[in-house]
């Protein structure tokens, strides 16, 4: 199992230098000087002496080698350096901000998974009928629903029952304040984008639910076990299910990875101050430290999770770690 | 036995007979199929149908709700929705269709290249698959958005790059199934060029995934535009997109306009919907073991 931990740790390697090059070459693809762009945002002319000031305090004046070696290093230390839009260390600008889309990125974990196992169940036991005709078609709408208009949608409506049941609208606050001092106000901030994220990423893991479920229903052990006369609850819960759930686990794994996508639309939506809308504020600013500090810290969590699931597959089959 | 002829009225009862039992068997690919079809109406013939000239503003009849004279009601400049809906579906589907065929092409003959060579060039093709595919699609796409900048090319360019790996992905392990095929083997001992064997002999027997894979990819693609347009940094105004239509207006008018929110998510949903059925039931039928799934 460690030589199994080991080897997958080493493909991981590779894979997350090659993503820092490529963020690294695509940051110096755009078009334009940063420093000009900062100091001649007014449009007036720029002094060349604080442009050449600019250039060193950002390390821009270095080869493009060296600048590259910087950034691997201060990767693996942690180190992302200084947001060239607001001047303040990177870590300090994300550490600030993750709190918050980390909830909504496990909430909504939770609310997809509580969805998805039990409705692709009983869809997969129901093949069709009408249930599993009725599961299919939200499971596809979930797909085809953009988040952020779920996002919109969701907050119409809480806008709209809270006036006919209070008089009053209501809206979601936007103030974060951490679940352990106000339980309560945290969850009313944080519900609603993890529903909406929740319902799109439920979606994908009911229709792969559904269909690992009747792969394993057509299994010969389980017509054993039907032949013996065991209850069907039985073989659901403890000979089919278990068995569905390696690809779900994988699956389950993956979607949280790209859940960041998600949050870049909804914390949009939802005005919340995460790192989905502090991406898109380093993309409108231009700042390309905390771009490509953004775009690697996803990759790194997209990776680790992969390493994580594939490791936790192992650990669940063993004909994985032993092929 | 029937005998293949292959005169017209033939050729037409044979597609006929074709649609006809795709039909029957699945009513659901058929109702997608459907959507699919009159979104391309829609969007094709947009000057014809559309009541309104899409990026007119008409400052007396802001925020109209329906009526007769606006069936969807108008925005906050007075822009008729319909006419809005109707061209942004000319714009939704050029960059799925262009973003979905480009990434998808390229991602096949990546994938079946990488298949038939093996080797370094597969070691090293899908190590650099590896790297792009640990991209979440929105994130890889605001990164070329970010060099590109804004605009319907630069959506285009910033949705295809991530649909390239995510097909390659899918398309060279089907091809891998084909590498060892005897007949590939007897095409290289002919002594057939390696672009005649990819594109005569590998790429027509993954056509079936790659067919699937494209419908989703086009699905895929205008989710991506209408969130791009939407966060500001996709196609930009006076452009009619979908995206567009929900930001800024869409929120601030939600409680007392909430048909300027309503419609256009509507018909992004409904023209996403359509290519899942579609692309679910072409999968159905095409691949028979999973009819029954």
């Amino acid at each position: 199992m460690y030589r199994y931990i080991l080897n997958r740790l080493l493909f991981a390697v590779p894979t997350l230098i090659g993503a820092a090059a490529l963020v690294f070459v695509l940051m110096r693809l755009i078009p334009g000087d940063i420093c000009v762009v900062r100091l001649g945002g007014g449009g007036g002319v720029v002094d060349p002496k604080a442009v050449a000031a600019c250039h060193a305090q950002l390390g821009l004046d270095r080869s493009l080698f060296l600048q590259f070696v910087d950034f691997v290093v201060g990767f693996g230390r942690g180190d992302f350096g200084i947001s060239m839009w607001s001047g303040k260390p990177v870590v300090v600008e994300i550490g600030s901000r993750i709190a918050i889309s980390l909830e909504i990125a496990i909430l909504s974990t939770v609310v997809a998974v509580m969805i998805a196992i039990p409705l692709g169940t009983l869809s997969a036991l129901r093949q069709n009928s009408w249930l599993d005709h009725i599961v299919r078609t939200v499971a596809i709408a979930g797909i085809a629903t953009p988040s952020f208009w779920l996002g919109i949608m969701s907050i119409l409506l809480v806008l709209e029952v809270s006036q006919l049941a209070t008089g009053a609208p209501w809206m979601p606050p936007i103030d974060y304040v951490p679940l352990w001092v106000d339980p309560l106000h945290n969850l009313s901030i944080v519900i609603l984008p993890a529903i909406t994220i929740g319902y799109r990423y439920s979606a994908v893991t009911m229709r792969m639910t559904r269909s690992a479920m009747l792969e394993v229903l057509r299994e010969d052990y389980i017509r054993t076990a039907r032949a013996k006369g065991l209850l069907e609850q039985l073989i659901v819960n403890r000979h089919a299910l278990k068995n569905a759930m390696l690809p779900v686990v994988t699956l389950v794994g993956i979607e949280f990875a790209f859940l960041i996508g998600g949050l870049v639309v909804t914390e949009q939506v939802f005005n919340l101050n995460g790192i989905g809308r502090l991406f898109v504020q380093a993309v409108q600013n231009q700042d390309y430290t905390l771009t490509q500090a953004l775009v690697m810290l996803t990759v790194t969590i997209f990776v680790l999770t992969n390493l994580v699931v594939d490791v936790l597959y192992a650990w669940l089959d063993p004909r994985i770690r032993f092929g | 036995m029937t005998a293949i002829t292959n005169d017209p009225p033939a050729i037409r009862r044979r597609w006929l007979d074709f649609a006809l039992a795709f039909a029957r068997r699945q009513p659901l690919g058929t109702f997608g199929l459907v959507i699919v079809v009159v979104a391309g109406i829609a969007g094709l013939s947009a000057e014809w149908i559309a009541p309104y000239n899409p990026t007119a503003n008409d400052f007396a009849a802001m925020t109209e709700p329906p009526s007769a004279a606006h069936w969807l009601g108008t925005d906050q400049f007075g822009r008729d929705l319909l006419s809005r809906i109707i061209y942004g579906a000319r714009t939704a589907l050029i960059i799925g269709f262009v973003s979905a065929f480009i990434g998808g092409f390229a991602g096949l003959i990546l994938g079946v290249g990488s298949a038939y060579f093996g080797g370094w060039i597969d070691l090293v093709l899908q190590r650099v698959m590896d790297v792009l595919m640990a991209f979440p699609l929105i994130i890889m796409a605001l990164a070329v958005v970010a060099i590109f900048g804004t605009g319907v090319q630069n959506v285009i360019a910033a949705i295809t790059v991530p649909l390239i790996p995510r097909c390659a992905r899918v398309v060279r392990a089907s091809a891998m199934a084909i590498r060892e095929v005897p007949y590939i083997d007897a095409a290289r001992t002919s002594g057939f060029s390696h672009a005649r064997i990819i594109m005569r002999h590998m790429v027509p027997n993954v056509v079936a995934p790659f067919l699937i894979m494209l419908t989703a990819f086009v699905g895929q693609a205008i989710l991506a535009e209408a969130s791009l347009s939407y966060l500001g940094l996709g196609v930009q105004e006076p452009v009619p997109a979908w995206g567009l239509m929900l930001q800024g207006g869409a929120e601030e008018y939600a409680s007392t306009a909430p048909w300027i929110a309503v419609f256009p998510g509507l018909a992004i949903a409904l023209t996403v919907f359509g290519f899942s059925l579609f692309g679910d039931a072409l999968r159905d039928a095409i691949d028979p073991k999973l009819r029954e799934r």
